[in-house]
């Protein structure tokens, strides 16, 4: 056989492309720190921490995803995820059942869904204006209902708070001979199984395709036979559905509600999104590329921290600085494409 | 006795339709100029604080603190305030034209910009009238440079403005604070008081000046250049214009530099009212705001035909919007959420799909229902 494994009957496509250079920065990256700062990246615990922080940013992550590749945006993420947390609390400790409580914060999330969906979709308003008073809402709600921290306080949700898978022989022994294990917490099986979900739809679903088929080009979307409106109008509810979801787990991960719960966790989502091949013109886009941006993401911010640059403003300038080294990436790239493509 | 009643009766219904057609017309007129919405979004809310409080529109003559003559009231505190708003949200409405998306970094690069300002007055000894310029020209330079950052990811990489302009916004308030050298430095001095506030001898607030004089140049260079035409023509296809031998890259470009230094007025008169640089603060979710002005202005955010006198009524009708919910002891962090039912209301008098069923409303109400079916039968 002389064909060898790289070589492909077909060319990749531009969403395999750009997930492909997201991934293999991803591990270049995570090597390079293991080789040159080792610490802390050494140990596998750390990959652990990061998923155990993020859960909550990977599942609206995951949201945003799906309204990106329909060509639309969603900025009221954050403050959604923000609102569902102050929410439950409140609820919680004014002695509510969990059950009830999971059931409030979907709610909320499906609540904003399916207004900004209806309102962008049926009433062609631009996505934009409508999901930012919708984080403007959400915000103002989130301090109406308490300005203070409010800290839950529930002894069932304390119990599932807890609730936490332990890997021991991945741990590390700390200076003090205390042995660390690695642990996994509830809110990253919950972001692993919407990632799943969220993979399985947007690959193998009619609905799924039907995002890409929207955000690709609509009028050719119309002429398939799909029904746009209702396709963009689902993908709104689906990311508000997802920010309820995160909500939860941000609760779970922090257990406690604060007015500046998630705060920028939208433009954090978004970076991440695009980070990982999304385009925000729609059609093009993966959610595992999502969740290696939010790696990405979390990773630059580790090593700043790591190498010493312990002023304020290193970790932000970085961020940016690497955000902009893949906007760069990811344009060169596709107008290559489209160059090669033409001649 | 009765067949005079029923003339007169005739009559009547024939002048309610005869107002009612008038009215048609008029909303309609209203409804297809793109002026509509922040006009009747300003009245409603003058009515409205005028049926709350009838005094609330009151103007009176202060003497403040240095002993000036000024004028004071709500409508100078909300014409005043919404200074920045409304500068920036003419840089705006001129890349949303251009480019069709929308700079989310302008808060950011108005703290940069201030603190340039800062840094440069911080320099010199004493602050003169001729330090105070060259401090505005440098933060202008450093603005119009991120500017033409934004401007060249956006003009020459085709990267869409929101996303080009989120490398900014993610990191301008920490450039800011790195300028800065992690402080919250500050600046006292008449001359820097006078622009933040009053001038001596002046009874109108500086920023609000300041406003007509940047109204009076974009007037100016509208009139004396072809900037809105090519704007517009690259708005609606970049490459038709570009086949027209209209330079589309240099457009966009352009556009992004004049909102550079629409921030960097802006970012000046922010540190001016308070005298300090304070980079997490300055301006802050203005972005938001000078988007929502022109989204209330009537422009569309997909580029094209715009109008910068829309965005600015549109920043006055937020900042009193939140002046009147002050006014109606809303405390600051929850105005967001009233702002936004009213933003929603806004827009959704103003989609089209809702002025379409208004219209098909108003003929049915004004001509009957007959009328319209018979004109159905007949095409």
């Amino acid at each position: 056989m002389k064909t060898s494994f790289f070589k492909r009957k077909e060319p990749l496509t531009d969403t395999q492309l750009l997930m492909t250079i997201a991934i293999g920065i991803f591990v270049v990256m995570y090597v390079l720190a293991i080789v040159l700062l080792g610490g802390g990246f050494r140990r596998p615990k750390q990959i652990f921490d990061m998923l155990n922080d993020n859960a909550s940013l990977i599942i609206v992550a995951c949201g945003l995803t799906i309204v990106m590749i329909g060509g639309g945006i969603d900025i009221s993420v954050g403050a959604v995820t923000s609102l569902v947390v102050m929410s439950c609390v409140l609820y919680l400790n004014s002695g509510g059942s969990i059950v009830v409580s999971v059931l409030l914060a979907l709610g909320i999330g499906l609540g904003f869904g399916l207004v900004q969906g209806f309102l962008i979709s049926y009433l062609e308003i631009q996505p934009f204006i409508v999901t930012l008073a919708g984080m403007f809402f959400a915000r103002g709600m989130t301090t109406i209902l308490s300005v203070n921290p409010q800290k839950a306080d529930h002894a069932a949700f304390a119990e599932l708070r807890n609730t936490k898978i332990e890997i021991s022989w991945l741990g590390y022994t700390a200076k003090n001979g205390n042995r660390m294990p690695a642990q996994i917490e509830l809110g990253v099986v919950i972001a692993f199984v919407c990632l799943v979900l969220v993979f399985l739809l947007l690959r193998y679903m009619r609905l799924g395709r039907g995002f890409y088929a929207v955000g690709g080009n609509q009028r050719s979307a119309l002429m398939l036979g799909i029904n746009v409106k209702r396709t963009r109008f689902l993908s709104y509810v689906l990311s508000g559905l997802l920010s309820g979801v995160s909500g939860y787990v941000f609760l779970l991960h922090t257990g406690a509600g604060n007015a500046t719960n998630a705060d920028g966790m939208e433009m954090n989502a978004i970076a991440a999104a695009i980070i990982g091949g999304t385009l925000l013109t729609g059609g093009v886009g993966t959610v595992i590329g999502s969740f290696f941006g939010v790696l990405i993401l979390t990773t630059i911010k580790k090593i700043v921290v790591t190498s010493g640059l312990n002023a304020p403003w290193w970790q932000s300038i970085t961020t940016g600085g690497m955000l902009c080294f893949f906007i760069l990436l990811q344009s060169v790239v596709l107008s290559r494409r489209a160059k090669k493509k033409k001649t | 006795m009765k067949e005079k009643m029923k003339a007169f009766f005739a009559a009547f219904l024939r002048l309610c339709k005869r107002i009612g057609a008038f009215f048609g017309r008029v909303c309609k007129n209203l409804m297809d100029g793109g002026m509509a919405i922040p006009i009747i979004a300003l009245l409603l809310l003058v009515v409205f604080n005028l049926i709350r409080d009838p005094g609330f529109f009151g103007i009176g003559i202060q003497h403040n603190n240095d002993g000036n003559v000024v004028l004071a009231g709500n409508i100078i505190s909300i014409i005043n305030g919404a200074s920045e708003l409304a500068i920036l949200a003419m840089g705006m409405t001129l890349v949303t034209a251009a480019c069709g998306g929308q700079d989310i970094s302008v808060g950011a690069a108005a703290a940069i910009a201030g603190s340039a300002f800062v840094k440069v007055l911080k320099a010199s000894s004493s602050i003169s009238g001729g330090t105070v310029v060259l401090a505005f020209v440098c933060s202008c330079i450093v603005a119009m440079i991120f500017a033409a950052f934004n401007g060249t990811l956006v003009a020459v990489f085709k990267i869409q403005p929101m996303i080009a302009t989120l490398i900014l916004y993610t990191c301008g308030r920490s450039i800011a604070y790195w300028i800065n050298g992690g402080a919250t430095p500050t600046v006292s001095s008449p001359i820097i008081s006078g622009i933040g506030s009053f001038i001596p001898g002046i009874p109108v607030p500086t920023p609000v000046i300041i406003v007509a004089i940047m109204t009076i140049l974009f007037g100016l260079l509208f009139r004396f250049t072809s900037l809105r035409l090519f704007t517009q023509s690259v708005g609606v296809n970049g490459s038709a214009a570009r086949l027209n031998g209209i330079n589309s890259t240099f457009i966009k470009l352009l556009s992004f530099i004049i909102l550079g230094v629409c921030v960097s007025v802006a970012g000046c008169i922010g540190v001016s009212r308070l005298g300090l640089i304070n980079h997490e603060t300055l301006l802050i979710d203005i972005e938001m705001d000078a988007i929502l002005a022109v989204a209330i202005g009537g422009n569309s955010l997909g580029g094209g035909r715009f109008r910068i006198s829309g965005s600015i009524i549109g920043a006055y009708v937020i900042q009193m919007l939140t002046i009147t919910l002050y006014a109606m002891r809303v405390s600051s962090t929850d105005v967001k959420a009233y702002k936004a039912i009213v933003i929603i209301l806004l827009v959704v008098i103003g989609s089209p799909v809702v002025k379409e069923k208004f219209g098909k409303f108003m003929t049915r109400l004004v001509h009957g229902r007959k009328r319209v079916s018979a004109k159905g039968a007949e095409e």
